[in-house]
C-alpha cells in the first residue's frame, strides 16, 4: 500500500467531491426541473423547495402539450420508440459486420487491409453536415429517404469504425496460439472464432457496442435531415417543445430523463461484462 | 499409425530463411527432439507441420499423405505450446475434451478426459478455470488436451519451457511413457540439451534453418557432426583450439600451445587444412609433471560444484580452457601452475572452414 499523506487524502476528497458536484449537479438539477411547472423553474431565486409535480411526464406520455396558446399534439413515445429501434438496430447491424470484419484485419495481412481500416475510421473525422447534402441527394434517389432502413444504414458511419476498431485492439491483444489450439484440437476456422475468438473479445465486444449505441443514441443532424416526424429519434423530437408560446422547460427536463434511462440502464447492465473482462487474463503463462 | 516425413521443406520471411530443406523422419512410436539454438528455426518448423503456415517449398507427409495445405484440423495433430494456449473461459475440464474435436459425443468424452487426466494426475483441478491452476498444472492440461484424441503426429513446443524446475525433473521422466502412449510420431521442441538428451530417441540438431545432425543423444555428444553442434552439447562447453595437423613417424600430431599432442595415428587421408581440435573438458587430465605431450598452463579459477569441479584455465598462449574434474580429485587452486593431457581418442578435429567434423583414424567414420 502506498501511503498518502493526511493533507493529501484531504485534498483528494474536496477534488473528487468537486468534481462529482461539477458534473452530476447539472443532471441532478435537471431531474428536479422535470417534476416542476415552467412557472417554477423560472421564478427568480430559483428554490430547491417545490411542490412536485407529474404534469410534464403526463403530458409527454399522453402526448398533449398543453401550452398558454392551446394544446399541441407531441409524439415524444413514438420518438423515444425510434431512438430505440434505430440504435439498437444500427449497434446490432454495426456488431455483425463489424467484429468478423475487426477479426479479419487482426489476423490476416491482405492487400489494402491498414487502408480499408483506416478509411473506415476516417469517417469518423468527417463533419457529418459535410457529408449530408451528398447523402440526401442519393438517398432520394435511392427512395431511402425518411426510412428505418435508410436511417440504420447512415448510423454504420458512427458505430461501424468505433467497433471495428476497439474489438481489433482485443482480438490483436490475445495470443494466436489459442485459437490454433482450438483448431489443431479438430475444430474449424468458423467455431474458433465462434467459440474462442468472440467469447474471449466479449468485454471488448461488450464495450464497443455500448459507446456506439450512446453515439448513435444521441445523434442529432443525420436524423434532422433524413428522418422525417414519425421516423424521429428522441433528440430531434425535442425540438417540438420550443412552441409558439416559450419553450416549456419542465417537458424538456422531463423528456432528458426519460431519454437517458436506456443508456444509463444498459450502461449498468454491460458494466458487469465490463468489469468481468479484466480478470480473464489467464492466457499468458 | 503415420510416419511423420519431411522433406527438404523450406521457407522464407524476406531475408530470414527459418528452413532450409530441412527432411526428417519421424517413426510412429519414436520421439525426435529438435533442438537448437533460439531463432535457429525450430518453432517455424512445428508450426508449418501444424499448419499456421505453409511451406515455401518440400513436402510434409503423414503416413505418406501430404498435408501441406491442408486444414489444421485435418492433420491429425496435437500440439502443445510454450505458453500452454489454453481457453482461459472454459473449465480444464471443457479444455481437455475439446481435443477430441467436434465430433466427439458429450456422454462418449467424459470418461476418456477422466482417463487422461488420471494419469496425469490433474483429476482433482477438472473444474478450475486456467487461471486457477499452476503452470506445471496449465502445462499437463495442455498435455492431456493434445494427447487426448490419440492424434497421428504430437508437437510439443517447448513444453517445460514456464515450467519451474523440480516440476522439469519429474516431467522430464515422465513425458517419454506418456508420449509413447499413443504410438504417435512425436517431434519435441526444446533449447535445453539436457532435456533433449533426458527425452529423446533421437535428437535432429536445427542450426540457422538447417539439420546439422540427427542421431542419438550418445552419437551426438561422442561424434558431434560439426563444431556447431559439438558447442551446443555439454557443459561446460567443449574446448576448442586453432590447429594445423601434421603427420610425424606414422602419428598425427598438432601443436597445441607450444606442445606436441597425439591426435591419432597418420594412416588415414592427412586434413591438410587449418583445423579446430575439440576437447571436451571431462577429457583433460590435470597433472604437476611436465612432458612432452602436456600443454603448460596457469589455473584462472575454481568453480566447485556438487559432482564436478569446473576448473578455468589459461594455456601458455593465452587461450581460455575449461576442464570438470570430480570433486575429489586432487587440482590446484588458483595462480597454480600446471600441465594439461588427454587422450587422443578424446581430440575432436573439425575443418575450420566448413565445420566438419574430420574422422580420426583410430575412430570409426562419423555417422
Amino acid at each position: 500500500m502506498e501511503h498518502v499523506s493526511l493533507a493529501g487524502r484531504i485534498f483528494r476528497g474536496v477534488a473528487l467531491t468537486l468534481i462529482l458536484v461539477f458534473f452530476m449537479f447539472p443532471i441532478f438539477w435537471i431531474l428536479l426541473m422535470s417534476f416542476q411547472t415552467n412557472e417554477q423553474i423560472l421564478r427568480i431565486p430559483p428554490r430547491i423547495y417545490f411542490e412536485p409535480t407529474l404534469a410534464n411526464y403526463e403530458a409527454l406520455i399522453s402526448g398533449q402539450l398543453r401550452t398558454a396558446a392551446g394544446n399541441l399534439q407531441i409524439s415524444f413515445m413514438r420518438n423515444l420508440f425510434n431512438s430505440f429501434v434505430l440504435s439498437s438496430a444500427a449497434v446490432v447491424l454495426a456488431l455483425l459486420l463489424g467484429v468478423p470484419a475487426a477479426y479479419a484485419f487482426a489476423r490476416y495481412k491482405f492487400r489494402l487491409g491498414e487502408t480499408i481500416a483506416f478509411t473506415l475510421l476516417s469517417f469518423r473525422f468527417a463533419p457529418p453536415l459535410l457529408v449530408l447534402l451528398p447523402l440526401s441527394l442519393y438517398y432520394q434517389q435511392l427512395g431511402l429517404n425518411d426510412t428505418y432502413f435508410g436511417i440504420v444504414w447512415v448510423y454504420q458511419l458512427i458505430a461501424l469504425p468505433l467497433i471495428l476498431w476497439i474489438v481489433r485492439g482485443y482480438f490483436e491483444d490475445m495470443s494466436p496460439d489459442i485459437e490454433h489450439a482450438y483448431r489443431l484440437a479438430g475444430h474449424s476456422w468458423r467455431e474458433a472464432f465462434t467459440r474462442i475468438a468472440v467469447p474471449l473479445a466479449g468485454p471488448g465486444i461488450a464495450a464497443a457496442g455500448l459507446l456506439s449505441f450512446i453515439f448513435c443514441w444521441n445523434n442529432f443532424v443525420f436524423a434532422l435531415i433524413l428522418a422525417s416526424a414519425d421516423k424521429q429519434p428522441v433528440t430531434v423530437g425535442a425540438l417540438a417543445f420550443v412552441t409558439a408560446s416559450g419553450i416549456q422547460y419542465g417537458q424538456i427536463a422531463a423528456a432528458i430523463v426519460l431519454s437517458v434511462m436506456p443508456t444509463l440502464l444498459l450502461a449498468l447492465y454491460a458494466q458487469r461484462y465490463l468489469v468481468e473482462g479484466l480478470s480473464l487474463g489467464a492466457v499468458k503463462g | 499409425m503415420a510416419r511423420l516425413e519431411l522433406k527438404s521443406v523450406g521457407k522464407s520471411f524476406g531475408a530470414a530463411r527459418p528452413a532450409d530443406g530441412v527432411s526428417l523422419t519421424v517413426e510412429p512410436g519414436e520421439i525426435v527432439v529438435v533442438f537448437g539454438p533460439s531463432g535457429s528455426g525450430k518453432t517455424v518448423l512445428l508450426r508449418m507441420i501444424a499448419g499456421m503456415f505453409e511451406p515455401d517449398e518440400g513436402e510434409i507427409l503423414v503416413g505418406g499423405r501430404s498435408i501441406v495445405g491442408a486444414a489444421p484440423e485435418r492433420r491429425g495433430i496435437g500440439m502443445a505450446f510454450q505458453n500452454f494456449a489454453l481457453f482461459p473461459h472454459m473449465t480444464a475440464r471443457d479444455n481437455i475434451a475439446s481435443g477430441l474435436g467436434a465430433r466427439a459425443a458429450a456422454s462418449d468424452a467424459a470418461p476418456r478426459v477422466e482417463a487422461i487426466s488420471r494419469l496425469l494426475k490433474i483429476e482433482h483441478v477438472l473444474g478450475h478455470a486456467p487461471r486457477e491452476l499452476s503452470n506445471g498444472q496449465k502445462q499437463r492440461t495442455a498435455l492431456a488436451r493434445a494427447l487426448i484424441g490419440y492424434p497421428d503426429v504430437l508437437l510439443l513446443d517447448d513444453p517445460l519451457r514456464n515450467v519451474d524446475a523440480k516440476l522439469r525433473y519429474e516431467m522430464r521422466l515422465e513425458l517419454p511413457n506418456l508420449l509413447r502412449r499413443g504410438a504417435a510420431a512425436v517431434l519435441y521442441v526444446t533449447q535445453d540439451y539436457r532435456e533433449a538428451m533426458a527425452i529423446a530417441d533421437r535428437i535432429a540438431v536445427l542450426v540457422d534453418g538447417r539439420l546439422e545432425q540427427v542421431a542419438s543423444a550418445e552419437q551426438i555428444y561422442v561424434t558431434p557432426a560439426s563444431v556447431a553442434v559439438a558447442r551446443l552439447f555439454g557443459d561446460p562447453s567443449i574446448n576448442l583450439a586453432e590447429v594445423t595437423p601434421f603427420a610425424e613417424h606414422g602419428t598425427l600430431s598438432a601443436m597445441v600451445s607450444g606442445a606436441k599432442v597425439r591426435l591419432g595415428s597418420a594412416d588415414g587421408h592427412l586434413p591438410d587444412c587449418p583445423c579446430w581440435l575439440g576437447v571436451r573438458p571431462e577429457d583433460l587430465v590435470i597433472s604437476v609433471s611436465a612432458s612432452e605431450d602436456a600443454i603448460p598452463a596457469h589455473i584462472l579459477a575454481v568453480t566447485p560444484m556438487h559432482e564436478k569441479a569446473v576448473l578455468l584455465l589459461r594455456l601458455s598462449d593465452g587461450t581460455e580452457w575449461l576442464t570438470a574434474l570430480p570433486p575429489d580429485a586432487p587440482h590446484g587452486a588458483a595462480n597454480d601452475a600446471v600441465f594439461v593431457r588427454f587422450a587422443p581418442e578424446a581430440a575432436l578435429l573439425f575443418d575450420r572452414a566448413t565445420g566438419l567434423r574430420i574422422g580420426l583414424s583410430h575412430r570409426r567414420q562419423a555417422a
